[in-house]
This record gives C-alpha cells, sequence and structure tokens, in this order.
C-alpha cells in the first residue's frame, strides 16, 4: 500500500476547487463489459430510400405561429393547436354538410397514427426477417374495379370453411391462386438432364435482365446524385427541386442518354418548381 | 436502441427500459447478494457485509431463492435481468458442502464466470474494533500469492476478484479518499481476504508521499476453492471487446508547450495571389508600372474582368 500511495503521489495531479487530485493513468487490465457493444439502429425502408435518392433530412421548427391567438404555438404536444378542439371547423365547399368534421379529422388522425404504427412493425420485421403477412387490402375512398375484384376475391374465402360452402354470383369470376405444376413422374428426363448439364458445360452466365435493368439504374441514380453533391450550390438547388422531373426521365426513356436528361432536368426544375414543393410536402408526412 | 415490438406507454417507461440498454460507456455494474435455500449464520453475515462494503452499487435480496447456480442458471439470469445487475453473490449451506459462498458476473443476461468457495473462517466487521471507512469508497486492492499470476483459474478468478470490487470507475483520485484497501491472498490452496482502513500520516514539513498505516477493519474471510465454471476464452475475448468510439483517437497537429498553451498546425490551401486588391495601394501599382509595363497588368485583371462578364450573362 506504501507502494501504491508513493507511486500514486509521483502522478501528475491537479487541484479543482481546492482539492488536489490525481489523474489515475490508462488501465492496463481489460475487464469483461456488462452488456454487448450497442449496434447500430438499422435503417428504416423510408430511410434507406432517402439515402438512395440522397433526399436529406429538413429539421422542422418545433414552434409554429398561430394567426388566430397571435402567438408561437408547439407544432405538436401540449398547447398545440388542436383543430378538433376549436369550436368551429369550415365545411369544405364539395363536402356533405351533414357530415361531422370533427369525427372526420378524429378518424383521419387515428388512421395516421395506426398506419405509421404498422409501418414501424413491418421495419421491424423486414430487419429481423421474420414472415409477416400483407397488408391486405386496406379501405380505399375510390376502390377501383381491380380491387373490388380482389376485395370479393378475399371475403369469398374469408369463412370457417376457407370458402368451400359458398355460392358464386351469377357473372362471377372467381381468382384462384397459382397452382403449382409438376414434372410428370413418367416422363424421360434424359433430355431434362442433358440441358441442364450443357448449360453448366457451355459456362454461359444466365442474365436476369430485370436485375440487370434495375443494376444499372441504380448505378445512373447514384452517380447523379453524387454529380448533385458535388456541384455548386446553384446547381445543387436545382437538383433537388426537380426531383420529379428527374423521375420521370427515368421511367420513360430507355437508358442511353444519361447525359441529356441532366440538362433537361435543370431546365424543368425551374418550370416545374411547385412539383418539387409538393415532393417536399409529401416527404415530412412520411 | 433497440428494436421492441411492444412500445413502453410512459415516458417513464421508456426511461426506464433504455436504462437498461447496452451502452457505449457502460455504468457501473451492480452487484445482487442473495441467499440460497438454506444458509447458515456465517454466510448471512458474509453476505451482509459483503453488501456492505458494496453498498451504493448492490442489492442485497431479503427472500430465499431456493436454486443452485452450478446446476441451473436461468433463475439468476432472471434476477439479473430484472436487477440489472452484472456481478453476483451467491450464500448457502449444506452439509455437502458448508457454508459455500459463490462469487460471479455475467455478460450479455448470461453467465459468464463463476467461482464457489467454502468459508473457513469468518470474522465480522462488528468484532473487530475500531474505525471503518466510509460507504461506496473506491478501494484499492492488493493481490498477493503466485497462483494468482500463474495458475490460469486463478487468474480469472483474480480478474473476477477485480471486476467485483474495483467500485465505480474514476479518472481522478484523493488521495484522502484512499481509505479503504482490500487485500487477496492465495496460499496453501487458500484464498485470504481482508480488509484495511488506511490512515494517512503526514509528519510536520514533510512534502513527500505520507506514510501509510493500516488497520484491520473486516470482514475477514478465508476462503477454499471448491467448484468453478469459468468462460471460454472465446466468449471471454468477446465479452471484453470495446467498442471503436470508446477508444482515444489520437489528435495529429496538436500539441502542448510547456506553459500548457496549445499548439496547432494548419494546412492551408495555396492562396491565390492573382485576386489580392491592389486598387488601393498606389505605390505597389506604380513600381509594377514602372518595371513591366502594360503587360502583366492586363494578365491579372483578365479573371476578375471575366467573373464580372459571367455575373451579366447569369
Amino acid at each position: 500500500m506504501q507502494v501504491l500511495v508513493n507511486r500514486l503521489s509521483g502522478l501528475p495531479s491537479e487541484s479543482t476547487e481546492g482539492v488536489t487530485v490525481i489523474k489515475l493513468p490508462e488501465p492496463t487490465l481489460r475487464l469483461p463489459r456488462e452488456k454487448p457493444i450497442p449496434k447500430a439502429k438499422p435503417q428504416t425502408k423510408w430511410e434507406a430510400y432517402a439515402q438512395l435518392k440522397g433526399i436529406q433530412k429538413k429539421k422542422k421548427g418545433r414552434m409554429l405561429w398561430d394567426n388566430e391567438s397571435k402567438q408561437y404555438k408547439p407544432r405538436w404536444g401540449y398547447g398545440r393547436k388542436d383543430e378538433t378542439k376549436s369550436w368551429l371547423l369550415e365545411v369544405p365547399e364539395n363536402a356533405d354538410p351533414n357530415e361531422d368534421q370533427f369525427a372526420k379529422k378524429i378518424a383521419e388522425k387515428k388512421e395516421r397514427v395506426a398506419k405509421n404504427e404498422l409501418k414501424r412493425l413491418r421495419n421491424i420485421a423486414r430487419v429481423t426477417k421474420a414472415k409477416v403477412p400483407g397488408v391486405g387490402l386496406t379501405p380505399t375512398d375510390k376502390p377501383s374495379k381491380d380491387h373490388l375484384g380482389k376485395t370479393l376475391a378475399v371475403t369469398h374465402k374469408s369463412t370457417a370453411s376457407l370458402g368451400k360452402f359458398m355460392d358464386t354470383l351469377p357473372k362471377e369470376k372467381l381468382r384462384l391462386g397459382k397452382k403449382r405444376k409438376f414434372e410428370s413422374n413418367y416422363t424421360d428426363d434424359r433430355e431434362r438432364q442433358k440441358k441442364i448439364l450443357k448449360g453448366i458445360a457451355d459456362g454461359t452466365p444466365v442474365l436476369d435482365v430485370n436485375r440487370a435493368a434495375n443494376i444499372a439504374k441504380h448505378r445512373e441514380e447514384r452517380e447523379r446524385s453524387m454529380a448533385k453533391k458535388s456541384g455548386d450550390g446553384e446547381k445543387k438547388k436545382a437538383g433537388a427541386k426537380g426531383k420529379k422531373g428527374g423521375k420521370k426521365s427515368f421511367s420513360g426513356k430507355p437508358s442511353g442518354k444519361p447525359k441529356k436528361t441532366f440538362a433537361g432536368k435543370t431546365k424543368k426544375s425551374f418550370s416545374g418548381k411547385k412539383g418539387g414543393g409538393g415532393g417536399g410536402a409529401k416527404k415530412g408526412r412520411k | 436502441m433497440a428494436q421492441r415490438i411492444v412500445k413502453p406507454k410512459t415516458q417513464r417507461g421508456k426511461r426506464a427500459v433504455e436504462r437498461k440498454d447496452p451502452k457505449i460507456k457502460e455504468n457501473h455494474k451492480t452487484c445482487m447478494l442473495m441467499k440460497g435455500g438454506n444458509t447458515s449464520q456465517i454466510v448471512t453475515n458474509a453476505l451482509k457485509e459483503l453488501h456492505m462494503l458494496k453498498k451504493p452499487h448492490a442489492v442485497l435480496f431479503k427472500k430465499k431463492n431456493i436454486t443452485r447456480p452450478f446446476e441451473d442458471q436461468s433463475s439468476l439470469e432472471f434476477f439479473s435481468n430484472k436487477a440489472d445487475a452484472a456481478l453476483f453473490g451467491f450464500g448457502s449451506h449444506s452439509k455437502k458442502r458448508p457454508n459455500n459462498l459463490i462469487f460471479g458476473r455475467l455478460f450479455d443476461g448470461h453467465l459468464l464466470d463463476m467461482a464457489e468457495f467454502g468459508i473457513e473462517k469468518f470474522k465480522s466487521m462488528m468484532d473487530i474494533e475500531g474505525p471503518k471507512c466510509a460507504a461506496g469508497m473506491k478501494p484499492a486492492l492488493i493481490f498477493s500469492g503466485e497462483a494468482f499470476d500463474q495458475d490460469s483459474d486463478h487468474k480469472r478468478i483474480k480478474n473476477l476478484f477485480i471486476d467485483f470490487f474495483r467500485g465505480p470507475v474514476v479518472d481522478n483520485v484523493r488521495l484522502a479518499g484512499l481509505e479503504h484497501v482490500i487485500s487477496l491472498t492465495a496460499a496453501d490452496g487458500k484464498i485470504y481476504l481482508r480488509n484495511y482502513k488506511v490512515q494517512m500520516k503526514r509528519e510536520a514539513g514533510s512534502l513527500g508521499p505520507p506514510r501509510v498505516e493500516l488497520e484491520n477493519m473486516g470482514p475477514s474471510l478465508d476462503l477454499v476453492m471448491r467448484r468453478t465454471k469459468l468462460a471460454s476464452d472465446d466468449l471471454f475475448k468477446t465479452s471484453c471487446k470495446q467498442p471503436r468510439e470508446a477508444k482515444i483517437k489520437m489528435r495529429k497537429n496538436i500539441s502542448r508547450d510547456a506553459f500548457g498553451t496549445r499548439l496547432g498546425r494548419v494546412h492551408m490551401t495555396p492562396q491565390d495571389l492573382t485576386k489580392l486588391p491592389d486598387r488601393r495601394m498606389k505605390r505597389i501599382k506604380n513600381i509594377t508600372k514602372d518595371t513591366e509595363k502594360d503587360a502583366t497588368e492586363k494578365d491579372a485583371t483578365t479573371p476578375a474582368k471575366k467573373a464580372k462578364e459571367s455575373v451579366e450573362e447569369d
């Protein structure tokens, strides 16, 4: 102990608030941790997409100006401007006058919360690679014909006996699932094996056109986002706003003249400023 | 932050859950001290006094827990999760293993190391008269005996004891704050655990290190090693892994001189001297006119002119 004290008093010391403390050296012995090293939070689907597209997160201010009370109010939380709590709500021009606008607003909010929760769970499932059932058919205001058909097929099967005893409507086309097809057990499979062996012997790579196209598309997109980043401030702004235009040029034209599309995009950005703004709002909501 | 399917419902609940999450810089390990199905007075007292020594970072369980850590660790792991404790002391007493005391630690909610000792001799803190050290002191640990450096089991047990007794992790210490010494001696197959209170005596007028006097404070335990269950080297290595963020980065180009002033070396991009505003410095202008005539002057102005033109275009 005397040795320890002697060594300690030889170490550099500091005095703070009239007390002299000795600075201990770095520990040489490594002790086990209590818990493993924390892992980085996995990306959500949106985050991954935003990164791919080079979409930056915009910080929203906490306080919003409320013109009625003439003061700043928080965007969310206690003391926010809650429309459902006000005594009056405007009925939109083409809305049903008997519709309860308050109930509608509350229902919409509930829907948004539920949707967000669903997305959260699906993100977790995606990361953990757990199998989850599909979203199914969500109710829409204006269902398309296809949507209706799907709903019908689903409801048809949604009985205890999986729709075995359901009567069909007179002109109803039943959507049946895909039937699995098996190779026959009785045919000579020499031909089949030959085909496989030939493919292996040739060494010709199998080209998945869809995949190749996707890879090419991705690369092009990344290049463009890199170019956007490296470009000067003005170009950058134009690029970010002309997001929609850029997207259009993608799906419409086959890849071949990327340089031209770039030039076109900057032009479009001036005309399509509004569209770009809309895109921004969309992003905020997600 | 870990991904949770069920979200905590209140902010307080959320905080409580987050407190248990793995962190880059970890908090001090808590120790849970518990009794088995049967305990003798000696074991109970030993646990109580270990609790006293470790106090702010220890929980003493009041109830009996009928488990045998060497046979089934599940209940131990459960309690560890519940109390967020990574260290444990378990006391029991049976005919086969009288006055049994287990020291152990967990990693990631699972057992890492544990060692079982029989208490051969126990002297309580209460039986030894004299001053005691304050609670929550960071102790100085002294290991003596060849076994701690040679025998592989003993080496690991030394590591375990350091982890168990080391107290809060600090950067600075005050000499006067070193009040408590735990000495562990391995000799003739036993481990002697002794606790001392430190008294620093500084002779009048001396500037050197103070003279240290130790006084037995208790508790004193003579331990005989029984069973051990030590982690494989692989697991031990993974448990010792440090996060990259915790390592101190070497900072380049920054130094301190003898007075403690911070000095830095800064690298700059080459400066463009052609754009130096020289309009107002008539003297320089005159010199250049005299020596090099118009040719050089034109060159210097051209970039500025070009810039002007480009602005107009926009």
